[in-house]
């Protein structure tokens, strides 16, 4: 087979990676933060789809001008999740905080699925049916989009992390969470703030996510095991390692498919988790707990 | 104690009264539950289809049927039918949930289910009940080699349907005056995709084809992205496309072709997905040229007109196709079988239908008539090609209505 196939079909591994990358993101910045494994994560990502669908329909706007909308939207929704019902929940045993987080994704899906029904919906864009060749390389333009979406919208997000004031006490509040509360850090507000960021990282994932795929209310619950597939090879915690994570995810997957039989690309995925599981546990880039 | 004994014996004690009430009453109470009742009314058909989910677009297409079949039954001179409608939802168990409660709501014979896995599921559960089902569309061939007595089939099985595709390939190949010389063979990993994928290694070498299979490429009827697929198929610089898909996928299919700029000599489609009303509104341009070798309608048969008509009145815009036909034919074998057999009695009516022979129909094929194993063994496939938003019937040469339009044209000179 020709090299410049196996280099198409990494590219757009990669691209659709970086989506993939942007999601577990979100929860790899809940977790790392306010220790909470957002069991909901896929879900949220399908209520972005269908947000986006939506507007895109009626407003006749662009995915890709609807990102920081959408996405401060379900900032807003993490943001008033937090505060509302998952605050109490933070002291409590962690088989609470699941049970209360499955049932949020229950809850989810089925309104999904009682206000949009079951069938596939996507978006139609100018550019759906566009690519962009240089050479031998044909890279779809929509996947192009989306990926370059995701790492601006990751960029930003490391950014206000490392340069901002509230940025630099939430990671205050992750590294050191008594300490946080000793030096007066109004610590559940930034536990507020970082879901709110989570799921404004998901939500923006979402949005170019309708760019690659069709939206189902049932989309749900494998994107929310891909997000931990992800965060757990990329590192649990890590912000870099989540993007990682996804990259290599949509890599392996993509490349899997060329290789062997597509119907089976996705067991790679797990094959990979597994090894890092045996060889890495802490992730790829993850911090080894001592 | 004699006399005594014949004064008990006789008189209608307060005991002997309310025992048989109480049996009058079980015989009333149960009546409902006996579903065999003289004709009079309407024949309760449960049409199982997959309305929502994955198939839900050709769902959707077959349930058009039911505005278009009672005026066309009518003027065939056959009873009513009341259609009680059930979403398979694309999904195996909830075919199994549904064909069983439409039986409990009183559906007095099954159609459906268009799916070969969730029919597998609804056959077994109308054998299990004694209710007959007449299944619209559903090929793979291990439904009508159960022994089930209560299941007949009008659609082809996985190998007739090859054995007429390989025929009416080559019949095209000849008007087109061109053959591919490799193919790639691109199919669904589900229960339909994976009987044609067996019965293509058994049944292509005895059909002396011009071509070569270069490589199979089999994924998953839920897939989302077939970019990889594609690439795959691509890189093997066959000539041509066969495929065997569904509406969804072969609409992904087409898509990624266009993005990944690659207009094979020819797609050759063994199944759904390729002439469906969704995909050539959804595609436009983008639809035209695909070749699909299928069950099909004969233009040029008497009731063939009746249907087109009654579909543009009911449905306008919407182009007659498999889904429609089948569906169709399957309620009319319904109601013929009701017509003969005077009862909703399950044996009666199975027994009628065994002895179908209806000429009068619309698919291609001299009529439909069951063998031994519940097949109709008339029914024969077609060849026809998308053209301008149309399908246009090719082969075989008694249904044709046009020559082929060969090679495909460009996806990227399309406008």
């Amino acid at each position: 087979m020709p090299f410049d196939v196996y280099l198409n079909v990494a590219i757009g591994g990669v691209l659709t990676g970086l989506v993939y990358g942007l999601m577990a993101l979100g929860l790899s910045v809940i977790f790392g933060v306010v220790r909470v494994v957002n069991f909901a994560h896929g879900e949220m990502m399908s209520i972005a789809m269908f947000a986006t669908i939506v507007l895109c329909a009626a407003l006749h706007l662009d995915p890709l001008i609807l990102l920081v909308p959408i996405a401060a939207v379900l900032f807003v929704f993490g943001y008033g999740l937090q505060r509302g019902l998952i605050n109490p929940f933070i002291t409590r045993p962690e088989h609470t905080q699941f049970l209360l987080l499955v049932a949020l994704a229950i809850i989810i899906t089925n309104t999904l699925l009682i206000v949009f029904g079951p069938d596939a919906r996507s978006v139609q864009t100018s550019y759906a049916y566009d690519s962009f060749q240089i050479g031998p390389i044909i890279i779809d333009a929509a996947k192009v989009y989306a990926g370059a979406a995701a790492i601006i919208f990751a960029t930003a997000l490391f950014a206000f992390f490392r340069f901002t004031l509230v940025g630099k006490a939430i990671r205050a509040c992750a590294d050191n969470h008594t300490g946080a509360l000793v030096v007066g850090l109004d610590v559940k507000r930034l536990y507020a703030l970082t879901f709110g960021l989570g799921a404004a990282c998901v939500g923006a994932a979402g949005t170019m996510m309708v760019l690659l795929i069709d939206a189902t209310p049932m989309l749900g619950p494998s994107y929310t095991l891909l997000a931990f597939v992800i965060v757990i090879t990329g590192g649990l915690g890590s912000m870099p390692g989540a993007l990682v994570g996804g990259v290599l995810i949509g890599t392996t997957e993509a490349l899997a498919g060329l290789l062997f039989t597509p119907s089976i690309k996705s067991m790679f995925a797990f094959a990979i988790l597994v090894l890092v599981l045996l060889f890495r546990p802490q992730g790829i880039l993850g911090k080894r707990l001592a | 104690m004699k006399h005594k004994s014949r004064s008990n014996s006789a008189r209608m004690t307060r005991r002997t009264f309310t025992a048989g009430v109480g049996a009058a009453g079980f015989v009333a109470g149960t009546a409902p539950f006996n579903i065999v009742r003289a004709q009079g009314g309407p024949l309760k058909v449960g049409l199982l289809l997959p309305l929502s989910g994955l198939q839900a677009g050709i769902g959707q297409d077959c349930h058009y049927t039911v505005d278009i079949a009672p005026p066309i039954l009518k003027s065939l001179g056959l009873p009513d039918l009341t259609i009680m409608s059930g979403d398979t939802e694309s999904n195996v168990d909830t075919a199994r949930a549904r064909a069983e409660k439409l039986i409990g709501d009183g559906a007095q014979l099954l159609v459906g289910a268009f799916d070969s896995g969730q029919t597998t599921a609804v056959a077994q559960v109308a054998e299990q009940k004694g209710i007959p089902l007449v299944i619209n569309i559903a090929a793979a061939p291990a439904i009508t080699e159960q022994g089930y007595k209560f299941v007949f089939r009008i659609f082809q099985t996985a190998p007739m349907i090859l054995n007429d595709a390989f025929t009416d390939q080559k019949a095209v190949f000849a008007l087109a005056g061109s053959a591919p010389k490799t193919v790639v063979f691109l199919h669904v990993n589900d229960t339909y995709g994976t009987a044609m994928s067996k019965g293509i290694g058994a049944i292509m070498p005895k059909h002396d084809m011009p071509y070569t299979i270069a490589e199979e490429i089999a994924y998953d009827p839920a897939a989302r992205d077939l970019s990889v697929e594609v690439a795959k198929a691509k890189a093997t610089n066959a000539d041509a496309l066969l495929v065997v898909s569904r509406l969804n996928d072969a609409m992904l299919l087409t898509r990624e072709l266009v993005k990944q700029r690659w207009t094979p000599q020819a797609i050759l489609s063994m199944g759904p997905g390729w002439y469906e009303d969704q995909y050539l509104k959804t595609l436009g341009k983008l639809s035209d040229g695909p070749i699909t070798f299928s069950p099909w309608y004969d233009p040029h048969k008497r009731l063939t007109p009746v249907l087109e008509a009654e579909l543009a009145s009911t449905h306008p815009g919407v182009n007659l196709n498999t889904d429609h036909v089948f569906t169709f034919e399957a309620l009319l074998v319904a109601a013929d079988a009701y017509k003969r057999a005077g009862s909703t009695d399950p044996k009666a009516l199975a027994d009628a239908i065994r002895t179908t022979d209806i000429t009068d129909n619309v698919s291609v094929g001299p009529g439909i008539s069951f063998n031994a194993k519940g097949q109709n063994d008339k029914v024969r496939g077609a060849a026809f090609q998308n053209r301008s938003g149309k399908l246009v019937t090719l082969a075989p040469k008694e249904a044709a209505t046009d020559k082929p339009e060969w090679p495909l044209p460009s996806y990227q000179n399309r406008g």
